[in-house]
């Protein structure tokens, strides 16, 4: 019933798997012999197929970014706000490209999958993924899919850390790169927070050393405190001051150790859906894919010598309430493309949202947003106001 | 485009390495990108010029002349330009250092506070210039250090700053014979290149 959705809703759409035999070589030595990657397309891809844009997900996302899965769907995709007919990355001119990374848990090859070399569960066994192994997978499936350039690869957050491994690891796949909330590596303090998350998960006595589900359960308290914790840096203490101020859930203090503040429910609210929906190995290994994340590292630790061989045009966008990944951070890839002379733009937009502010439709971001979307539909080849 | 502008991109040669502070929608460097092969940036704080820049394909990054520009390195651009935002900045002076630092010349255009007009204003008004060309009023204004023409030749003579070209045009026509005969009375708007 396409009807029920909004007229700028891409509106129903299913999921597809695809399937690899060739082995990957990982990063960490190993590799997976073959993997399946879940993947969503919106838009068609036109006869030269030079009109695709991949979309790369952060930490806790999927292939799932806009529409819906079923007509019940409460919410869309996560990034809906920016993907669809009209919306800044516009179906009706691209052909968008989603996956679950590897080592996720919405169906692509990850800690949940049955390892084909022992036919058991990966586990916690499943090897490490890296970024840089993200975008090799990555650039297998735009083979299979007829893409040889992509018009612009987009990411948030850990998104935009693949965005830019792809325009340094395969310069002349893409022609633009889009950097939003993210940062050429993490600090110590985004490094100690990630280890709290881990530490919740690998402490809890229903992890049982990454093997819960063989004994059919999960470290949902571990999870749930992951979440938590991570949802704080995702906020900034005015969007929670204005969401929750010192709200009372029962109007008065109760005297006791339950949540008594609005902001204590809504976090053990958002910890205990997250725990019921994500899986605590693919929780672990996303949170390290990121803690390695430093391209300038095989470069001499130089990362205007690692960007001097990308080949695109970059947007960069922070937000100025984001203390996750903040402003300084993308301004360092900012200046580090500046001095290697790559085209470049930087806009810092002005949000309360914190770090999530990349998810929502604030209307400076959406205008910037869109308005280099255009220039890269004008640069897609063969199109008339080149 | 504007006066100043057209003046300009003349001085500008093929595929310099510009950065143009202050480059609202970013015109020159439009122009200058695609008819000189330029490669450069502009920096802006404006959002709604940032937007257009965006749209245009301007290479703009979003940063306030008056945080510094210590993000650049010494000689990395073989011209750095501003125009019309010296009179703008908190400490001009300081900008002019770093412009001259960052790039290997520097071409700075600004609005003559001792044009002939506002002099008349001020004179015989008693109040602060306001006209087509200086549209501001005193409390509401993005103008915060006017100066005139010999003003700024202090600054550069004080600072030991060379001056290696001087041109006066004023809004509508190019450097007339009156700007050259008597410019800081009859100039509007100066353009110096300017070096170490």
């Amino acid at each position: 019933m396409p009807h029920d959705f909004p007229a700028d809703s891409v509106g129903l759409v299913e999921p597809q798997t695809f399937h690899f035999n060739e082995p990957l070589l990982l990063t960490c030595g190993r590799s997976l012999s073959s993997y399946d990657l879940v993947v969503e397309t919106y838009g068609a891809l036109n006869s030269e197929g030079s009109n695709a844009v991949l979309i790369c997900h952060a930490l806790s996302g999927n292939h799932h970014v806009a529409g819906y899965h079923s007509p019940e769907d409460r919410k869309p995709g996560w990034w809906d706000s920016a993907v669809g007919p009209g919306k800044p990355i516009d179906t009706d001119r691209f052909f968008v490209v989603a996956l679950n990374n590897l080592g996720g848990c919405h169906g692509s090859t990850g800690p949940d999958s049955i390892n084909p070399e022992t036919g058991e569960r990966y586990g916690p066994d499943f090897p490490m993924v890296t970024v840089r192994d993200w975008v090799a997978s990555q650039a297998r499936l735009a083979d299979r899919l007829g893409i040889r350039q992509w018009a612009a690869v987009v990411g948030g957050s850990l998104g935009g850390m693949q965005a830019m491994q792809w325009a340094i690891d395969f310069p002349e796949r893409l022609r633009h790169c889009l950097v939003i909330a993210s940062a050429p590596k993490l600090s110590a303090q985004n490094i100690a927070f990630n280890e709290v998350a881990r530490h919740a998960i690998s402490k809890d006595p229903e992890f049982l050393g990454g093997r819960y589900q063989d004994h059919d359960t999960y470290p949902k308290q571990g999870l749930m405190l992951a979440r938590m914790v991570g949802h704080i840096t995702y906020l900034s203490d005015d969007a929670m001051g204005a969401r929750f101020g010192r709200e009372l859930r029962g109007g008065k203090l109760s005297f006791d150790y339950d949540a008594d503040f609005e902001v204590e429910s809504y976090l053990r609210y958002q910890g205990e859906t997250f725990s019921r929906s994500f899986d605590a190995n693919t929780y672990l290994l996303m949170t390290k894919a990121l803690d390695y994340y430093d391209p300038a590292a095989e470069y001499g630790d130089d990362l205007v010598s690692a960007l001097e061989r990308t080949r695109c045009q970059f947007l960069v966008v922070s937000f100025t309430t984001d203390w996750r990944f903040s402003p300084e951070r993308s301004r360092e890839i900012v200046d580090a493309l500046a001095a290697a002379g790559k085209p470049v733009s930087y806009a810092e937009v002005d949000a309360p949202q914190g770090h999530d502010a990349f998810l929502m439709p604030i209307p400076r971001y959406m205008d910037i947003f869109r308005g280099y979307m255009q220039r890269v539909a004008r640069d897609i080849p063969g199109t008339e106001d080149n | 485009m504007r006066a100043d502008l057209e003046i300009i991109q003349e001085w500008i040669k093929p595929g310099a390495r510009v950065l143009d502070l202050g480059c609202g929608r970013g015109e020159l460097l439009s122009f200058l990108t695609r008819h000189k092969g330029v490669q450069g940036y502009g920096l802006e704080i404006d959002p709604h010029d940032i937007t257009a820049c965006i749209e245009a394909g301007v290479n703009v990054l979003e940063q306030d002349l008056d945080k510094g520009l210590g993000n650049f390195k010494d000689n990395s651009f073989d011209v750095v330009v501003m125009t019309q935002a010296l009179q703008a900045v908190h400490r001009p002076d300081r900008v002019l250092e770093e412009m001259l630092r960052i790039g290997k010349e520097t071409i700075v255009t600004f609005p003559n506070f001792g044009h002939w007009r506002a002099r008349f204003y001020l004179a015989f008004r008693g109040k602060m210039p306001v006209s087509k060309f200086l549209p501001y009023t005193w409390y509401d204004t993005p103008n915060i250090h006017f100066c005139t023409f010999n003003d700024f030749e202090e600054l550069c003579w004080q600072k030991n700053i060379h001056i290696v070209e001087r041109t006066v045009v004023d809004s509508r026509h190019r450097n007339r014979w009156s700007n050259r005969l008597w410019p800081n009375m009859l100039g509007e708007i100066a353009i110096y290149r300017v070096t170490r």
